[in-house]
């Protein structure tokens, strides 16, 4: 299937006298773009997003030797044309196309968002000559169901740019013109409302809407924006550009960026719509400390939150030593606050038991694509999937977790693009609008690994290898060893098909395919790391990748999507145990002088602890104190009653975050954060690239979260002295060999930046391993398949498998603080109709779901989205405690928990478990603020 | 010290041992070398300590790669 190429040939015409060169095939409304006055358009927008339509006859114009007034959007360039743009002909058919259009369009508060109207003040039109008493459509009813925008029919001008926007930008479809003539109306799904129809909420119809008939609530409620700055999502790994726009100091809109290279103009519901939390009631403002967790916060200033926190360390430090003393990174931080809060528990705490949320979701990722690669880190930009002739998706659902970029695979599919998707779950992905897989290995959970090796054993088997890419990039010695393993019978489809439930020609028939059906891709998600083999997985994929030769160009490559926005940069910047900043292992002495010069302390060569060892440690009386910076352990973290216990156990747990989330619970000082909304600094997404983050508030809460580590670094004993994150950038670059070219006077400059960026690529590196892998040859990895020791028995014979949904994100802690709560109020329970009838269970029923760990309450779905024998939900909300049920099993190389594999049995029951309710009255009491003392 | 504690330990030496026992590798080398990578001081002690207690639970290669550890240790403790 052909790639998108820059076109090669031009034509020459001349537009209202100027001479214009323009590429083949394009529009004279494109080729006009840039000469004088635009030609004013209304279906047409300026920026290319959408395809031409041809139907609001705004844009006419006259062609020399051709009769009548086409439409420029709709008419190709021709060489030697000669096009007049105005004229008084023009200027009357202008005239008359807006008085028709404002005949029937309902006056209405100027917020500055109808182009209908610029236009009409622009061309003159200040009245019609059609009346008042023609039929309008006034009397359709305005939809406000969407808990974000409107849409009034009454101001709609049927012009389609929204159903092309949902078809063509976001590719859901549901939303079409009905009716005909007079009649026409735009429709979502079958003539429902927008909230109960199929529409995702992405905001890509209000964007494209040249009438305020979709508009965001936000802009009726409060007026148009005075002022705006381009930052970046806080929400998943795509990494989105916005445009916050402000009226004062009050954030009205988030408007996609179309120059964001990541999104290109394009949004979810989450990034466009849900930042309400940044001013929600719940959240806490100010400094709050407690002698023990069962006594009431008592809110402090920041100098006695700072110093009561920096006396406790050091009290806990010369008692039971530094090594009981840890921090966590947080994921949705930037950078330089990542950076900044390893600095200060390795310089000023003098430990390298710190750690990051990747521990539990990518940490296989870092060690699976380090050790057959050389890098930790996916291989190519967002764009690269533009040139995909296969896609194979494993574990991951992105039209769910990572929407904005599934937009993209979406249309890349809807073009041709061959689809595997190899998941217990029938994804969306597997059957939508225009898309349907090409294969859906639909595995028991836990087989990844074997699945994965039988496909490379059809590959190697039948001959479809790409011997010559891996005789010049990979270890060959290496490669016939993994060939000749993958080949033996046992790791063949029909063998491994007893224990990965997977239909063996469905198998080869998805080898065949990923091997010989062109540039072929591999996007994978937590469904492959969140296992006890989640590392040899992320290897067995880097072996079919290398054995195919899909590296080092674009529609290729190995690609993790990320889960929170910032997994990949805290993961750069030093965030593990083990490794400084780049990646380099804390035993390299090179690496550590660098530090240790530049920080002017000596760094522990030895690794720390990860966060389930802490978490161990403690409940052994071991661990004594953590720093938790944006995490929220106690409902993410396997295991629930396990780490409750672990925080119970320490002396002294500082959570430092929006909320008082469920950690804060156990937790003996709190440290209030600050939104992205409210900070400088940068985040780094799925593709490695380096976005910048920009304040458009001050912090409500009084400090960005880099000033407050600072804080509590000085007062530890340690000064820190940085005026602005980008000194710190400055000190990552410098100690970074991959940011070595990195500053906020680049990212300024080119918008964005995907490490490496250094002297050798100064602008960054969109694919990694063009001319080489970065470890040098590819190393092939032998993957046996190990069954996990979480076993499916009589006692628990179904299968728990979690994931998220499109309008939550993580935790909860930020979505459902926002109007997303009405898609989503609770988690549910997904179970096959089979497994269903035979416990009893009606859909919509409490049932009990109990594991070997802990049992907890929820609603079942009865679905034939899974498989017989699986059971699925989210951890979105913390009453319904996931988590408890979870197991601490963990991938061997990593311990990144199995979170995907766990052995439960469902029963219906009335009522929440033991767990629920005492944790409920728990949190609760532990949520008691004593009321400030007045002042004297 | 807990029981609990040190079968968790075990159970990760042997995971880690299962998937280097797969490898065209001295296993043993390469369990030591991930545990001495990857595992902080005190449960690197822990496991080395369970081994001298009998190595109750611990597969013959995690074994053998907690004896290399041992060894590695001791030697670089002399050095």
């Amino acid at each position: 299937m052909a790639s998108p190429r820059a076109p090669t040939e031009t034509v020459r015409l001349t537009i209202d006298g100027h001479a214009v060169t323009a590429p083949a095939g394009a529009s004279v409304l494109q080729a006009a773009q840039g000469i004088g006055d635009a030609i004013p358009s209304l279906c047409a927008t300026g920026d290319d997003a959408l395809k031409a339509f041809g139907s609001c006859r705004l844009c006419l114009v006259e062609i020399e030797g051709r009769g009548g007034a086409p439409a420029s959007c709709t008419t190709p360039v021709a060489e030697g044309m000669v096009v007049s743009t105005r004229s008084p002909k023009l200027e009357r058919l202008r005239r008359n196309v807006l008085e028709l259009y404002l005949s029937d369009h309902a006056p209405h508060a100027d917020h500055g968002e109808c182009e209908l109207c610029d236009q009409a003040k622009v061309h003159g039109v200040t009245e019609t000559r059609y009346g008042d008493g023609g039929q309008t459509h006034d009397f359709l009813p305005c939809d406000e169901s969407n808990p974000y925008f409107t849409f009034d029919p009454a101001q709609c001008i049927v012009c389609s740019r929204c159903v092309r926007a949902c078809d063509e930008v976001q590719g859901t479809l549901a939303l079409t013109v009905e009716g005909r003539g007079f009649g026409s109306k735009i429709a979502a799904s079958q003539d429902e409302l927008f909230l109960s129809s199929e529409c995702v909420s992405c905001g890509a119809c209000v964007e494209a809407c040249p009438t305020e008939a979709l508009v965001e609530k936000t802009i009726l409620e409060h007026g148009p924006p005075q002022s705006s700055a381009v930052t970046t999502c806080a929400y998943c790994g795509v990494g989105c550009t916005f445009e916050a726009q402000m009226r004062g100091e009050e954030l009205v809109r988030m408007i996609p960026w179309k120059d964001g290279k990541a999104n290109h103009g394009h949004s979810c519901v989450k990034g466009r719509f849900a930042w309400g939390y940044a001013n929600h009631r719940d959240r806490a403002l100010n400094p709050m400390i407690r002698g023990s967790i069962s006594e009431p916060w008592r809110e402090v200033s920041w100098d006695e939150a700072i110093a009561h926190t920096a006396a406790e360390f050091k009290r806990i430090a010369a008692t039971h030593g530094t090594q009981t003393i840890g921090g966590i990174t947080s994921s949705r931080c930037t950078n330089e606050e990542t950076f900044l809060v390893q600095k200060m528990i390795r310089a000023a705490l003098g430990t390298n038991n710190v750690d990051t949320c990747a521990r539990v979701c990518h940490s296989p990722t870092g060690y699976g694509l380090k050790t057959t690669l050389g890098t930790s880190a996916g291989t190519q930009d967002f764009d690269s999937v533009d040139h995909s002739d296969v896609i194979m998706v494993l574990g991951a659902n992105p039209t769910d977790g990572h929407p904005v970029f599934a937009s993209r695979m979406k249309r890349r599919l809807r073009q041709g693009a061959k689809l595997i998707v190899i998941d217990p779950r029938r994804i969306d992905l597997v059957r939508t609008p225009h898309v349907e897989a090409d294969f859906h290995l639909p595995l028991r959970p836990g087989t990844n690994v074997a699945v994965l090796t039988a496909l490379a054993h059809v590959i190697v088997t039948e001959g479809l290898a790409n011997e010559a890419f891996i005789r010049e990039r990979c270890d060959w010695d290496e490669f016939q060893a993994w060939a000749e393993f993958v080949a033996r019978p046992e790791n063949s489809p029909e063998a491994v098909e007893l224990f990965t439930g997977v239909d063996p020609e469905a198998v080869r028939g998805a080898a065949r395919l990923y091997a010989t059906g062109g540039d072929a891709a591999i996007y994978y998600g937590l469904g492959v790391t969140e296992h006890s083999q989640g590392s040899t997985a992320v290897m067995a994929i880097a072996n079919l990748a290398m054995a195919t030769g899909n590296y080092g160009r674009p529609g290729v490559g190995v690609n993790p999507l990320r889960g929170q926005n910032n997994v990949q940069g805290a993961c750069d910047m030093g965030s593990f145990p083990h490794e400084l900043s780049g990646y380099r292992h804390v035993s390299d002495a090179t690496a550590r002088a660098l530090f240790e010069a530049a920080w002017d302390v000596p760094i522990d060569p030895e690794p720390g602890l990860r966060i389930p060892n802490m978490l161990d440690a403690a409940v052994e009386g071991a661990f004594k104190a953590i720093y938790i910076q944006g995490e929220d352990i106690l409902q993410s973290d396997p295991n629930t009653r396990h780490v409750a216990a672990g925080l119970a156990a320490m002396e002294c747990v500082v959570v430092h975050d929006l909320f008082l989330n469920e950690t804060a619970n156990y937790a003996h000082v709190f440290l209030p954060g600050s939104t992205f909304l409210e900070k400088d600094g940068t985040f780094t997404n799925a593709e490695r690239r380096i976005q910048r983050v920009r304040k458009v508030m001050a912090p409500k809460n009084g400090y960005e979260d880099w000033q407050i580590t600072q804080l509590l670094s000085r007062a530890l004993g340690y000064p820190m002295d940085y005026a602005h994150p980008s000194q710190i950038m400055d000190e990552i670059a410098l100690l970074t060999p991959t940011f070595a070219g990195v500053s906020y006077d680049l990212l300024d400059r080119e918008g964005s930046v995907q490490w490496p960026c250094n002297a050798a690529a100064p602008t960054g590196t969109p694919v990694m391993h063009v001319d080489g892998f970065v470890r040098g040859k590819g190393k092939f990895v032998l993957t046996a398949y190990v069954p996990t020791d979480e076993k499916i028995g009589p006692r628990f014979p179904l299968l728990l498998t979690t994931g998220r949904i499109l309008s939550q994100y993580n935790v909860g802690a930020q979505t459902r603080r926002t109007e997303n709560a009405v898609w989503h109020e609770e988690d549910l329970l997904e179970i096959h109709p089979h497994d269903a009838e035979q416990r009893g269970v009606r859909d919509g029923d409490l049932v009990r779901l109990t594991s070997r760990a802990g049992e907890t309450s929820l609603r079942a779905r009865i679905t034939d989205r899974v498989a017989p024998g699986v059971v699925y939900t989210t951890f979105h909300h913390p009453g319904t405690q996931a988590n408890v049920v979870t197991t601490e099993y963990s991938d061997w190389a990593t311990n990144c928990p199995e979170y995907k594999v766990t052995a439960v049995e469902v029963a219906p029951c009335n009522g929440p478990s033991d767990w629920q309710q005492r944790y409920d009255a728990q949190a609760r009491q532990s949520r008691r603020i004593l009321p400030a003392e007045p002042a004297e | 010290m807990s029981a609990e504690g040190e079968d968790k330990l075990v159970m990760m030496a042997n995971q880690i041992a299962a998937f280097f026992a797969g490898q065209h590798v001295d296993a043993a080398a390469e369990v030591a070398g991930h545990l001495k990578w990857f595992w902080a001081p005190p449960m690197r002690a822990r496991i080395i300590a369970h081994l001298a207690s009998g190595a109750g639970g611990l597969s013959e290669v995690a074994a053998a790669g907690v004896a290399r550890l041992r060894d590695e240790t001791s030697a670089q403790a002399v050095k």
